[in-house]
């Protein structure tokens, strides 16, 4: 019997990148909150961000449809460990596992879940998956196009003692630059925050600020 | 009209010097520039050539070897919001300011309404960026030779005749979509769109590139017939800053240039300057 794939190879309605810094007091992710449709901005408010448990949260971007199904899938699987009663959470690093093997599995099967993820949690944990099933753990994390433009920045930032304020204006500044130069991002962005003890902020979506665009006048023809 | 200098400046070659009253609507230079478009459609004549050659097999879907770095789809884009609207008295002409190759936005401030007969002819431009820059500095390059060689400003409608003739002759080769607009003194203020394939029409306003597909609805159900220039100002913004919000290939600044008698004054809106739609 022939196992037809049960998603498309081709991706349709898309997030775009994920950024994520680890702080020394915790660790931000952050992402717009935009849903293309090609080159059209259809989805304008919807949210790429997740928290399946208290002090984990995942980010991805890709085929949203999948996307919504991996937030489905971590939120079974905090709920079969809570069905558990054995005293034991599931921790950030474990659900990294988890999902890359979910992942991993998927592509074998040449039926993936098309999406790039990273997953945050309490303990400064900070770690990115990819629709192959490749996943690592790093102090900056950037997916899509973020990892061309923002993550050498984020990277040029980093120090051992970066606040996870100075982290949310850091990712600001990345988001501003993917805002520049990425055809698929949208000023409205979300910012999550898990604190090093597990308490997670997700915010409201908000527009960029602070935008430079002085350039225009200097880049005028005749 | 004196023609007292014609022996130091030797005329354009094809252009009609004919003298005559009042403006005429010439047809410059068209035997000229089939010999440039039987030129260009040589195979074997320079790499421009061998490409476009290649992208011709290609389109035909012929067996031809390519090498790993050509990527015509990688190429710079003007994926793009362009328009532009005649009112009494002159035109205003309105672009965003995108380029991207893929989904990079490869200059976030570029300037797409390009000079062709300044201050009274410009154009604004959409699809490759190479090729319409291109076609922009041959137009102009006609233009100019005919304003001095028949010693007054082109009309618009010459202007647009050229990249007619350039983008329909060069069609299997270019990816350019113009809209040509300014102000004569022979039918003041006029808009001609040129699509890729070549048809020249004359509207009281266009729209085009990517973008326009967004708002061809809210500008059928918005133009109005006798707009001032206020008016029309008002109506690009509205209506680009729709197309900028939902089409990812364009974005970054709202440039307008307004044509009249008395010459061409550039306009530049950021984000905080346009009108917001509904964000969902």
């Amino acid at each position: 019997m022939i196992e037809t794939p049960t998603h498309t190879t081709e991706p349709i309605v898309t997030g775009s990148s994920v950024l994520g810094v680890q702080c020394v007091d915790g660790v931000v992710l952050a992402c717009d909150t935009l849903a293309s449709y090609g080159s059209l901005a259809r989805f304008q408010r919807i949210t790429r961000l997740h928290q399946p448990a208290p002090g984990v949260v995942i980010a991805g971007g890709g085929e949203y449809s999948d996307l919504q199904q991996l937030f489905r899938i971590t939120d079974n699987i905090f709920r079969q460990e809570f069905c558990q009663e054995d005293g034991y959470e599931l921790s950030p690093r474990a659900l990294h596992s988890y999902l890359a093997r979910v992942l991993y599995g998927r592509r074998s099967r040449m039926d993936p879940l098309y999406n790039s993820l990273a997953v945050a949690g309490k303990g400064r944990f900070l770690g990115c998956i990819d629709l192959y099933g490749t996943a690592f753990e790093s102090e900056a994390v950037a997916t899509g196009i973020g990892a061309l433009l923002a993550l050498p920045l984020i990277r040029k930032q980093w120090h051992a003692a970066l606040a996870m304020d100075e982290g949310v204006r850091l990712l600001e500044e990345c988001l501003r630059v993917l805002y520049y130069r990425d055809c698929r991002a949208l000023r409205s962005v979300q910012v999550a925050k898990v604190s090093d003890s597990g308490e997670v902020l997700i915010s409201e979506p908000y527009e960029l600020s602070n935008l430079q665009w002085k350039v225009a006048q200097a880049a005028e023809e005749v | 009209m004196s023609r007292s200098h014609e022996a130091t400046i030797p005329p354009a070659r094809g252009f009609s010097s004919s003298s005559g009253g009042g403006l005429k609507t010439s047809t410059p230079a068209s035997l000229e520039l089939l010999y440039a478009a039987a030129a260009a459609s040589d195979p074997f004549e320079g790499i421009a050539s061998a490409m476009s050659f290649t992208k011709h097999l290609l389109m035909h879907n012929c067996d031809v070897w390519t090498p790993d770095w050509y990527n015509p789809t990688q190429d710079p884009q003007l994926g793009t919001t362009i328009m532009a609207v005649e009112y009494d008295g002159g035109v205003v002409l309105a672009a965003d300011s995108r380029t991207s190759t893929g989904t990079y936005v490869a200059n976030r401030v570029s300037d797409k309404i390009t000079a062709v007969a300044p201050p009274y002819i410009y154009c604004a431009r959409s699809g490759s960026a190479a090729d319409t820059q291109m076609l922009a500095d041959t137009v102009r390059r006609y233009v100019t030779a005919l304003a001095l060689e028949t010693q007054r400003p082109a009309t618009v409608r010459t202007a647009a005749a050229l990249f007619r003739e350039l983008i329909y002759q060069n069609k299997s080769r270019l990816t350019a979509g113009v809209i040509c607009a300014g102000w004569d003194p022979l039918n003041g203020g006029q808009v001609y769109s040129i699509t890729l394939g070549g048809t020249l029409v004359r509207q009281p306003f266009s729209i085009g590139g990517s973008g326009s597909t967004y708002i061809y609805g809210y500008c059928d159900a918005s133009y109005r017939k006798g707009m001032n220039r206020e008016a029309c100002i008002a109506f690009c913004q509205q209506a680009a800053s729709l197309a900028m919000a939902r089409d990812g290939s364009s974005g970054g600044v709202l440039r307008m240039v307004c044509i009249e008698e008395s010459g061409a004054q550039r306009l530049l809106f950021t984000e905080d300057q346009l009108p917001r739609g509904w964000q969902g």
